[in-house]
């Protein structure tokens, strides 16, 4: 009962994340035309399920301090093969499903071998991994189009008990099936030894490869999902360099907002989740204000920045300027 | 033998750091016999001057990547600084003669403030040069579509402009080419001959010890972020006179090639190591690639995906790390 306090400052990114999140959506659903109702809610979640299965994908890279700007072109990989595979009857569906999730699954174990058996910086990597993988996209689908299974893609962009969108309901299973056990595990242990300290935690015996493989094949695995979660969404696979480029872009940004350090070691996937919610309603914001949507890209910037500068106010704590330059 | 000792070995005839350059220039030679085998042309001086001309666009700005990267930061507002840079010169040329004779020096200005901005997130509020860049690039994005939907201003470039990046001045040479041996030369120099150089390899070794040696680090990373983006900026003003127009997302084809040239001419991501001769190198092998892979009408698909497996490949060459401890 005593280790509050430290269970608290573990999580504090994470729930400064969540409160964040509530106010503006609070903000965002009480200035809405339509009030807070279920439809709201439901198209809301959808879009900020997307982002977030990316966030979650970027946030197991993170924690190992490494970075992945690859997430956006597994993303769109998936998308397009899924318009391919998920389609047909229930059986079918379920196959394509698998086999959509076992790409994702291999595309993060290429990454993670390049990076650590090939020795290759992590940004340098996934950059040109990025590039394959948005090639193999756009030989999948030239041009927009495909299908999906229609009852599993309504099912899961719907809602639950005609109130609860399904989309939350799936996330939350995600997180539930896959993070909380990762993080409770050895390997995920490891993985935070590794972003703190990789020479410390591999002087501790601590597997220090292992750890890393797994984060790479995990965040392949998550944006698999949220490729899969794309083409539920659309109906349709589209190889876009556009979508690949801002969803790799923003998932680092909702992976800042939600508290996970870009040296690694601390954050959790969940703060993640919310930064990448909490980045979407700022996006909508503007929306519900029924200002000129022309201004919304700059609006979403300027309160990137501004987000990312408050985290500078840990300067004020440094009592030695050599703190500076660590 | 162990690698290290093969190492020193060709440390006899080459330096150390001057390998990956080696290497690199090689390939472009080899892709270049290998490019001769489908078609003759692709040895003729036409087509190479015509390539190097491509390949001075990419080259402005991956030398304000570069210097970036020597400093161990990235620089991921390109893209939008590029379309800046571009769209502000070229809505300047539509403010009367004044402004058609300030457009370049005012599409550079605007580069350099943004990388201002950027500067001073890393340096001083030391926030992680990976956000702050994409911070500002949304910000810069933002602007210019504003800009764009708020003024409707003029997109198309002066003819200055134009004839900086399509014309020919001095004996045939492309004068985007030109520009790029000025801004390069004027790079190897502050590199190598000035302590502000010398400051910023000092730097991406490690901060700390640069601060130590009596090095005012700060100010070195804000003036090195400030350059790198007037040079992005300048890529914008270039590519828009060379394709007498600015538009919004121009930039978004240079920020990978940008920093791949820079990594793939034996510069290390991390910081402190590399040398501008390398960048070149890296330059024209992108360049190079994208045109044979154009020219033998291989689909994009086909084109990402050589493109991806080529870097991973080079880099597996000469690029990887030692082994950690």
């Amino acid at each position: 009962m005593t280790d509050w306090r430290y269970v608290f400052s573990q999580n504090r990114a994470t729930l400064l994340a969540f409160v964040f999140f509530v106010v503006m959506f609070a903000i965002y659903s009480s200035n809405h035309p339509a009030g807070f109702s279920a439809n709201v809610v439901q198209t809301a979640a959808n879009k900020g399920v997307l982002l977030a299965l990316v966030a979650m994908s970027q946030t197991f890279v993170v924690i190992t301090a490494g970075i992945d700007l690859s997430v956006g072109a597994m993303f769109v990989l998936t998308n397009c093969l899924a318009s391919w595979i998920v389609v047909g009857t229930a059986w079918t569906g379920a196959l394509g499903v698998a086999g959509v999730l076992l790409t994702g699954l291999a595309c993060g174990a290429v990454n993670g071998l390049i990076v650590i058996v090939g020795r290759l910086q992590p940004i340098v990597a996934t950059i040109a991994t990025g590039a394959v993988f948005f090639g193999l996209a756009l030989a999948l689908r030239p041009t927009p189009g495909g299908d999906v299974y229609g009852p599993l893609a309504d099912a899961l962009t719907g809602r639950v008990f005609g109130v609860l969108p399904a989309s939350l309901v799936a996330l939350a299973a995600v997180v539930v099936v896959i993070w909380i056990p990762y993080r409770r595990s050895v390997i995920g242990r490891a993985a935070y030894a590794v972003g703190s300290s990789e020479q410390a935690a591999f002087m501790s015996g601590v597997p220090v490869d292992l750890a890393k493989f797994c984060a790479y094949v995990l965040s392949g695995l998550a944006a698999s999902m949220g490729g899969l979660f794309l083409t539920f969404v659309t109906y349709s696979g589209e190889a876009s360099a556009a979508n690949g480029g801002t969803y790799t872009l923003y998932s680092i940004a909702a992976v800042v907002l939600g508290g996970v350090s870009l040296y690694g070691g601390s954050g959790s996937a969940i703060g993640a989740i919310f930064g990448a919610l909490m980045f979407r309603t700022i996006g909508d914001l503007l929306f519900v204000f029924n200002l000129d949507p022309l201004w919304q890209p700059l609006f979403q910037g300027l309160v990137l920045l501004a987000a990312i500068c408050v985290g500078a106010a840990r300067l004020f704590q440094v009592r030695n300027r050599l703190e500076l330059f660590e | 033998m162990s690698v290290r000792a093969q190492a020193k070995i060709s440390d006899g005839l080459l330096k150390r750091a001057d390998r990956p350059v080696v290497i690199a220039f090689a390939c472009i030679v080899a892709l270049l016999l290998v490019g001769s085998l489908y078609s003759r042309s692709f040895l003729s001086p036409e087509y190479l001057l015509q390539q190097l001309k491509v390949a001075s666009f990419l080259g402005v700005i991956a030398t304000g990547t570069m210097i970036v990267i020597l400093l161990g930061q990235i620089d991921l507002s390109v893209p939008w600084v590029v379309a800046v840079g571009g769209m502000m010169s070229t809505a300047a040329t539509g403010w009367g003669p004044a402004g058609e004779a300030l457009a370049i020096p005012f599409g550079i200005a605007c580069g350099v403030a943004l990388g201002l901005v950027n500067g001073f997130g890393v340096a001083y509020l030391r926030i992680p040069s990976m956000i702050i860049t994409l911070a500002v690039n949304a910000v810069a994005q933002g602007l210019m579509v504003v800009h764009t939907g708020g003024f409707s201003p003029q997109d198309s470039s002066s003819p200055a402009m134009r004839t900086l990046a399509t014309g020919d001045l001095v004996f045939g040479l492309p004068n985007a080419l030109i520009v790029w041996a000025v801004v390069g030369a004027g790079t190897i120099f502050l590199l190598n001959r000035t302590t502000f150089g010398r400051a910023v390899y000092g730097i991406g070794n490690r901060e700390r010890a640069a601060y130590l040696s009596g090095i005012d680090t700060q100010r070195i990373v804000l003036i090195a972020f400030a350059i790198a983006g007037g040079l992005s900026a300048f890529g914008g003003v270039l590519l828009a006179g060379y394709a007498s127009k600015a538009a919004q997302a121009m930039g978004d084809a240079y920020l990978l090639p940008a920093i791949a040239s820079v990594v793939l001419g034996g510069a290390s991501i991390l910081g402190g190591r590399g040398s501008y001769f390398g960048t070149i190198a890296g330059v024209i092998l992108i360049t190079l690639l994208q045109s044979i892979l154009s020219v033998v009408q291989m689909p994009e698909a086909g084109r990402q995906i050589i493109y991806g497996v080529v870097i991973i490949a080079m880099l597996l060459l000469y690029g990887r790390e030692s082994r950690a401890r």
